[in-house]
């Protein structure tokens, strides 16, 4: 048995019966991780040793019968827009912040080390988790695992990558307009943007306040749910983060395997449009008949809001937030300062300068001229009220259908530096997904097949908020009928 | 053009600290003497990736301040994030509350020169505090401490209703008085805990359409004294005059719009901070971090409910209820505690009811010559006096009822301070009550008209003046314990019968 091609239900079942050890399983990730990180270039930083130490320690309260939490010995990567404090720096994949390390932990690192888990490392993103490849990091850009020379999406590309190429059997991410439905599907996995408000965001490192939210990649829709099982509920710290009496955690795990019947699936035709490859579209298709033959019926909704203007609105939104939580990096307090500067505005402007990369000036910029005065109503007042017809098409189609599914990204993974000359036509990578984040709900990309060149397709399905558990039911329901999940990428199979 | 017709306009900015135990948005504690930077967290230094979480103490105190002002409290307050660049403010942006504040409305009546005049309150909002950056004296390097950040600071912004420097004053003053009553701050204006910005115009006149005309608007900024409010509003009022007599046409609020200004105290003159051009674009933004405030209103009619006596609804009932004069009224009520405390003296006489017209004033005067002297002798408060006020009203009804004299009273009261003994103990022990035994003055009284034969004839020759002399010696012989009234009465019956 390879540990790295379980589960990590499955891990988790081996580790309760004590069939494995934590070490082993750690052990396994580290092994896969020094082999395959060098191509992938999935993870920013390792701290192996402590991972070690981590899993003994797991090991022994695990053999003297202690319940040491959901996740007891199974390795989890965080993406390092989250921080940890366990000496590794939280980098946001920005030189601004490469040698931060944070002085505490983020809520959902808490909760992974209640559980018992095993952080085996920090994955790669695009810088401040801007983009949709994971090219715009500042350090390296991550590979597809099923083809080295094109991107993982993004902006959650590292934790897609590593989980795809099993160095980890489940990772976090973070998904602002995309970031991590866009890149599980590029990547062939799951991935889960909750409703905002689900899991608690401190300690996340900000992008956009009011659509950022923390959710979980695996390979299986059940990885998935208890990924989500270990880091949902309310934190007093998040203000945003919705509480026990309003919103329960239901079990996500105990309902899993129960279909939703009647399942009543919605179809907007906006998901369906110009710009939507045609392979993509197969495979879509493909799945939503599968869904028909297990009893779904196919109904046509209307968004009108949400593809037209869903980018613009979340460009504006999001980057008006983003110029305002980066203001604090400065080289004040922490973090990069230039070294060469004559006065305190110079020091400000040389250490932004050289700290930020080019997509994150750039959203900076868009960002601050929309909040000028002058140009607040047109912009960024404007997109506010776009967001909420945006939220009321999706209220309103949800009334008649429990969900809606469509593509998660237009096209499979793209070449490496195919789109990094023109910023806009990556934008539109987010067209499918980025109107989840405007309307608070929730959503998931399972994956539902290969292009004719071997790369994976994603279905996104969508659904209401705070309805996670039926969310997750019905791409189960669809997972238990195939067998994607199964098959590995090369980059895998190459080594062993 | 005559300077007479330039009235000036004036509205303040009023910031205070607010008597909390923690900060706005995270749970460290405002201490303000505390070593620097060791009263900060993550949440505090606007480290990547923390959130605020609103302080719900901080929320109540500023419902009671604009509640006390006769504000309203709006269904919704929408916290904003206001940016500036500065090394005091981690996040280089800061927390308020921009176009939807807590409380919005009401007005200020403040006494000045024995009248009041009432200034109208545009709105009171929250906001966080900056840290204090200190500047190195070669210039070449600055240092911040962030204890302060994030302290929860209350702002109220007044109406342009203040005409003069003293009338500035007097809000400032009146205003501060109003929310230490209320509990909401210290306002020690040493400390920094208020600071006075006052928006200073000339109203020139009205324009053909009718619409008045103005000179430019001068916010001066980080006032921290009330002596610096006067001074910098007079200075600026000249200086507005000039500007205005020197470029009438020039010199007005359409060409030069409002501009910024410090005040240098020892040179006491303002100076141009920055001008409309240079004015900061604040970028102002929903705080996506945090929920808008919902005042449930039972909790705003609780808070209503707590509010005390207000400090000027209190002098005006202390002349009223009491019969005090003004000046008593004023000097009483400026303080909380120590009108309680007059109150409880009023009420604690046992041998004069205290609605007898004698009482209030009486136990005033004990209360601004004698007690007031110990506060500012032992430069304490009145919760720290080690006197109880049924023991000053004893001693006042000790003198009221010819027990003991005004002087002999004042003595006891002071031995009572010292060394916590009751009044009645001390009047014991020292056997300091006034002789009102007829029998025995009769025999003291003989004996000084024998001692003293010349005034003694003088007095029974009609010269009123006299009889002092007589009541002197008389209090000397018993120690000073020969009630005056009776010494006089035997007095003018053995010489004048």
């Amino acid at each position: 048995m390879d540990v790295t091609d379980l589960t990590a239900c499955r891990m988790r079942d081996a580790l309760r019966a004590r069939d494995l050890s934590a070490a082993d399983a750690a052990e396994a990730c580290i092994e896969a991780i020094d082999r395959l990180n060098p191509k992938v270039k999935a993870f920013l930083s390792t701290d192996a040793p402590r991972a070690r130490r981590r899993a003994a320690e797991i090991d022994k309260r695990l053999d003297a019968g202690e319940d040491v939490g959901l996740l007891a010995g199974v390795p989890v990567a965080v993406k390092d827009n989250m921080c940890t404090d366990d000496g590794q720096p939280t980098t946001c994949a920005s030189r601004i912040l490469q040698n931060w390390r944070a002085p505490y932990n983020a809520h959902v690192v808490e909760r992974l080390l209640a559980e018992g888990a095993v952080i085996v490392g920090k994955t790669n993103l695009d810088e401040f988790a801007m983009g949709s490849s994971t090219e715009n990091s500042g350090f390296e850009a991550t590979r597809n695992p099923w083809d080295l020379d094109r991107v993982p999406g993004g902006s959650s590309g590292g934790s897609a990558a590593a989980v795809a190429a099993r160095m980890t059997p489940i990772a976090l991410g973070s998904d602002t307009g995309g970031s991590i439905r866009q890149p599980a599907a590029l990547c062939g996995v799951v991935g889960m943007k909750p409703t905002y408000g689900r899991v608690s965001r401190y300690g996340l490192v900000a992008f956009a306040s009011s659509l950022d939210q923390i959710g979980p990649f695996g390979r299986t829709v059940e990885d998935a749910a208890l990924l989500l099982q270990a880091t949902a509920g309310h934190d007093e710290r998040d203000s945003t983060s919705v509480s026990e009496t309003d919103e329960p955690v239901p079990d996500y795990l105990a309902t899993l395997d129960e279909p939703v019947a009647p399942l009543r699936i919605g179809l907007p035709r906006e998901f369906f449009g110009e710009g939507l490859d045609p392979e993509v579209e197969r495979a879509v298709r493909d799945a939503l008949a599968v869904y028909e033959g297990l009893g779904a019926e196919l109904v046509d909704v209307d968004l009108p809001h949400s593809t037209d203007y869903a980018i613009a609105t979340y460009y504006i939104v999001a980057t008006s937030e983003a110029s305002s939580n980066l203001a604090r990096y400065d080289g004040v307090h922490y973090g990069h300062r230039s070294s060469d500067h004559t006065d305190m505005i110079d020091m400000y402007m040389r250490t932004r300068e050289e700290g930020f990369g080019d997509e994150v000036k750039r959203r900076i910029m868009l960002g601050t001229y929309a909040l000028s005065a002058g140009y607040y109503d047109a912009y960024y007042k404007k997109a506010l009220q776009v967001r909420r017809l945006i939220r009321r098409d999706f209220d309103e189609a949800f009334e008649t259908v429990d969900c809606i599914m469509g593509p998660t990204s237009p096209t499979a993974a793209f070449r490496m530096g195919e789109k990094t000359a023109d910023p806009l036509t990556m934008y539109l990578s987010d067209v499918y997904t980025a109107s989840a984040n405007l309307a608070a709900i929730a959503g998931i990309s399972v994956p539902c097949g290969f292009t004719e060149a071997g790369l994976p397709v994603g279905l996104q399905i969508l659904s209401g908020v705070f309805t996670e558990e039926r969310l997750l039911r019905i791409a189960r329901m669809y997972e238990r009928e195939t067998d994607w999940a199964s098959r590995a990428p090369p980059v895998c199979e190459g080594a062993s | 053009m005559s300077g007479a017709r330039l009235i000036p306009t004036i509205g303040m900015e009023v910031h205070l600290h607010l008597a909390t135990r923690t900060k706005m948005f995270c749970a460290c504690a405002v201490e303000y003497d505390a070593p620097p930077n060791s009263r900060v967290c993550p949440v505090c230094l606007g480290m990547p990736g923390v959130l605020p979480v609103m302080n719900k103490r901080a929320v109540e105190l500023a419902i009671r301040m604009a509640l006390a002002l006769g504000g309203t409290i709006p269904d919704f307050a929408q916290w904003d994030r206001k940016h500036y660049y500065y090394p005091d403010l981690p996040k280089n942006y800061q927390i308020s509350e921009y176009d939807q504040p807590l409380g919005v409305g009401g007005y200020l009546d403040v006494p000045l020169d024995g009248k009041t005049f009432r200034v109208g309150i545009i709105r009171v909002h929250l906001e966080e505090d900056a840290g204090k950056l200190m500047h190195a004296e070669d210039g070449n390097y600055s240092v911040v401490d962030l204890n302060r950040t994030g302290t929860p600071l209350l702002e109220v912004v007044s109406e342009p209703d203040i005409h003069s420097a003293a009338q500035a004053r007097a809000y400032g003053e009146a205003l501060r008085q109003l929310a230490v009553y209320l509990g909401v701050g210290d306002c020690n204006m040493e400390l920094g805990q208020m600071r006075c910005e006052p928006n200073i115009s000339l109203k020139i006149g009205e324009g053909p359409d009718g619409t008045p005309r103005y000179t430019p608007i001068s916010e001066i900024k980080n006032l921290n004294s009330f002596r610096a409010v006067e001074r910098a509003v007079a200075f600026e009022i000249a200086r507005h005059r000039e500007e205005y007599e020197d470029d009438p046409d020039g010199y007005t609020l359409e060409h030069l719009g409002k501009s910024t200004r410090g005040w240098l105290d020892d040179r006491e003159q303002t100076f141009l901070q920055r001008s409309k051009e240079e004015a900061h674009d604040y970028r102002y933004l929903p705080e996506p971090d945090l929920v808008p405030v919902v005042p449930d209103r039972k909790w705003v009619d609780e808070v209503r409910a707590a509010l005390p006596e207000l400090p000027e609804t209190r002098r005006r009932r202390f002349v009223e209820q009491y019969g005090l004069p003004e000046y008593d009224a004023g000097v009483l009520t400026a303080d909380r505690e120590v009108a309680d405390f007059y109150e409880d003296v009023v009420s604690l006489h046992k041998r004069k009811p205290p609605t007898d017209p004698n009482v209030p004033k009486a136990a005033s005067n004990w209360m601004m010559q004698d007690v007031m002297r110990v506060l500012n002798e032992q430069n304490i408060g009145i919760g720290q006096i080690t006197i109880e006020a049924g023991d000053i009203a004893a001693v006042s009804d000790m003198v009221l009822a010819g027990d003991i004299n005004r002087e002999t009273g004042s003595d006891v009261l002071r031995i009572a301070i010292d060394t916590g003994k009751s009044p009645w103990q001390i009047v014991q022990e020292q056997d300091l009550a006034q002789t009102s035994d007829e029998g025995e003055l009769e025999r003291i009284v003989d004996e000084v008209i024998a001692e003293n034969p010349g005034p003694a004839q003088d007095f029974a020759e009609g010269k009123d003046k006299a009889v002092g002399r007589l009541i002197g010696m008389a209090k000397k012989k018993t120690g000073g314990k020969a009630n005056p009234n009776v010494v006089r009465e035997i007095l003018v019956r053995k010489l004048r019968g």
